[in-house]
């Protein structure tokens, strides 16, 4: 998985996935539509296969997959599922 | 045609738990998974870890730890209470995994543990771990909130554990039976299951321990006790169902020369020994003497008690001159003083348990053991003392314990089964009478002794303890005052017999020598009169032989002729003599 298109927009996202289990390939496609549909103005999408990198998701202190992390703006928020409830990805995300 | 197993069968890797492995006869199931289910505070997350930690001690082992419910640093304070050294075992053997999920994580749509797994695989390689434990996963389950999905994740973890070789430990917190219900496949997924479960008996705590299902082995599924001690969680289990130690003949002193002799010779080494009776009947100066005794022969004795404070027991025991403080300084002597603090017994025992060896003992008083069992919450509480006492035993403690009741008969005996296992039984009673009590001492039983059937009397003053004799008169006991007035008023009847006596004899002593003496004098009459016979009889044959040789001297001297008689010539003397003594007359 290759990084997601840098912007000057504060959102800063990193979603952990494990490699193409099903959960993992939705939050894929959900994170994306998402943040096309409602951050298209500017975010940074960060995905992460932690079969590839367990100990990073170790220090992220991400045990569930999938889990979408707000990096920015502060405070970290941590969401886990396939985030196809778009409406509790929403929350979580703009909440401050 | 032979039907072999896929699967090799089922090996065992010990928990270390005292008490556990006995009963599963080896430990956990080596790369199976075992659940841990119970309630809250029951001791599942001490269990698990205890196992990790025994294993990373004893065998070397890494493992792994994902903490779902609480947070790994929040275990690592907790577990702080036993002598684990968590921190150090940290940086090599032991990894935990902090899978707390905060409550501001939002949950958008479904998720899975193949990411977790993935870690702790990279995790499980790196240390080489053997052992796993996943503690609290109904935390997971209640998040993951859909069956199907609970299912699919209990079976990835546990596909993933027979695939990794690792051995498992799955702890699920359980309530009621609705919970029960709803993770209730999960005992029929993994191989064994062990269920813990804290409950309160008329008010006292009690824990225990289950095991109720172990695939490919068997196993005692009983109901077993279990304390939590400083060393951690252990079962105090039955202990080896034959009764097996090394018995001595040797003899060792009670403290108290006339005892020993009651019992032909002192307790047997290794023995246990009960001294029951009634408050104040002088049961702990039994012990403090047994104790000084044996601190004397220079053996290590341990002295607990539960009614007085060490500096109380020896400044007491000191007024019957019993001392005990310099074997206390020498470190000879260790008494342990407490109250019977929480209701639980296993604990008091795993107190115990821990003091002994600590001190190592070969002498040991408990003074009094009833406080323990008089508390016995669950029947299987009641084996408690009895566990204990046969630890004792096989250990070779010769332990001496008291227990207050005031007859033999009472239920408190019975109930703890003290009475059966105590080997020597020595009862302590008031005896009260013409105004005064006094104590009086019988040997209840005593295996493998002789011993005295007679009940004594035992004294107490500054000097020290003495046993003494006790009389019967007029069908009634007599002891103390009594017994010193019948002891005086013996002395003087025997006094009043001995002087009769002598006097009686002193007179048949003079009758006798009067006799003597009155023998004397006829002796000396019959031997007079005997010379009398003697000189009469000289006196008359002189006079005749006189006459005879004088007629015969004239008859020479008047040179007259024979007397011729007719007759034979040789009898002519004797008729002569014959003629002659007539002629006298």
């Amino acid at each position: 998985m290759g990084k997601a298109k840098t912007s000057k927009a504060g959102l800063v996202l990193r979603l952990y996935v494990a490699g193409s289990a099903p959960n993992s390939l939705s939050a894929i496609a959900n994170a994306k539509a998402i943040c096309a549909e409602h951050f298209s103005s500017g975010h940074e999408l960060e995905i992460v296969d932690l079969l590839e990198y367990p100990l990073r998701a170790l220090a992220d202190g991400v045990v569930v997959t999938p889990t979408l992390l707000r990096l920015s703006p502060l405070p970290v928020r941590k969401v886990i599922g396939n985030l196809s409830d778009a409406k509790q990805v929403l929350l979580a995300l703009a909440g401050k | 045609m032979k039907i072999q197993s896929p699967y090799p069968s089922v090996t065992k890797i010990p928990t270390g738990i005292r008490g556990f492995d006995e009963v599963t006869d080896g430990g956990l199931p080596r790369s199976r998974t075992t659940l841990v289910m119970g309630g809250p505070g029951c001791g599942k997350t001490v269990f698990a870890l205890q196992t990790l930690v025994n294993g990373a001690i004893r065998d070397k082992e890494a493992s792994l730890f994902v903490a779902f419910e609480e947070d790994a640093h929040q275990i690592i304070a907790n577990a702080a209470t036993f002598g684990w050294d968590l921190p150090a075992l940290v940086k090599k053997k032991l990894f935990f995994l902090d899978a707390h999920l905060s409550p501001e994580v939002v949950k958008a749509g479904e998720f899975d543990l193949v990411g977790m797994l993935a870690v702790l695989q990279a995790k499980a390689d790196q240390l080489q771990a053997k052992r796993i434990v996943f503690d609290g996963i109904d935390v997971l389950l209640t998040l993951l909130d859909d069956p199907v999905a609970e299912r699919r994740e209990l079976y990835r973890i546990r596909d993933w554990l027979a695939q990794t070789g690792l051995t498992g430990i799955i702890t699920q917190k359980v309530g009621g039976s609705e919970a029960d219900q709803r993770y209730g496949f999960l005992q029929f997924m993994v191989d064994c299951v062990v269920i813990l479960q804290h409950q309160v008996v008329d008010g006292s705590a009690f824990r225990s321990l289950r095991v109720k299902k172990f695939r490919g082995s068997g196993f005692a599924g009983d109901e077993f006790p279990i304390t939590l001690t400083k060393e951690g969680l252990q079962l105090t289990n039955r202990g080896p169902t034959e009764l097996q130690y090394d018995v001595t003949d040797e003899r060792i002193s009670s403290g108290l020369p006339r005892l020993d002799n009651m019992l032909r010779g002192g307790y047997h080494r290794g023995s246990n020994v009960l001294i029951s009776g009634a408050p104040g009947t002088a049961k702990s100066t039994l012990c403090g003497l047994f104790a000084a005794a044996a601190c004397q022969r220079g053996e290590r004795t341990l002295y607990v008690s539960f009614d007085e404070g060490a500096a109380q027991i020896v400044r007491n025991l000191r007024s019957v001159g019993i001392r005990l403080a310099p074997h206390q300084k020498s470190g000879m002597l260790k008494i342990y003083s407490t109250r019977t603090r929480g209701p639980n017994v296993e604990d008091q025992f795993g107190a115990l348990r821990a003091l002994v060896s600590a001190h190592r003992p070969r002498c040991l008083v408990i003074d009094p053991l009833s406080a323990l069992s008089a508390k016995v919450a669950h029947l299987a509480s009641a084996d408690a003392a009895q566990q204990f006492l046969d630890y004792l035993k096989k250990e070779g403690i010769t332990v001496i314990n008291t227990s207050l009741m005031d007859g033999l008969n009472t239920d408190e005996a019975t109930a703890t089964g003290i009475s059966t296992i105590a080997d020597t039984w020595i009862h302590v009673s008031y005896i009260v009478q013409d105004g005064e009590r006094n104590r009086a001492l019988t040997i209840v039983k005593s295996r493998g002794t002789g011993h005295s059937n007679q009940v004594r009397e035992l004294t107490l003053s500054g000097e020290g303890v003495s046993i003494t004799d006790v009389f019967i008169a007029q069908g009634k006991v007599l002891m103390g005052v009594a017994r010193w007035e019948w002891e005086q008023g013996e002395q003087a009847a025997k006094k009043r017999t001995q002087v009769a006596t002598d006097l009686k004899r002193l007179q048949l002593q003079l009758a006798q020598a009067e006799a003597v003496a009155r023998l004397q004098v006829v002796q000396t009459e019959i031997e007079a009169r005997s010379a009398e016979i003697a000189v009469l009889a000289l006196a008359t044959g002189s006079a005749s032989k006189l006459l005879v040789t004088d007629r015969a001297v004239l008859r020479k001297m008047r040179h007259a002729d024979e007397e011729v008689r007719v007759g034979k010539p040789a009898s002519a003397k004797s008729a002569a003599a014959k003629n002659g003594v007539t002629g006298v007359h």
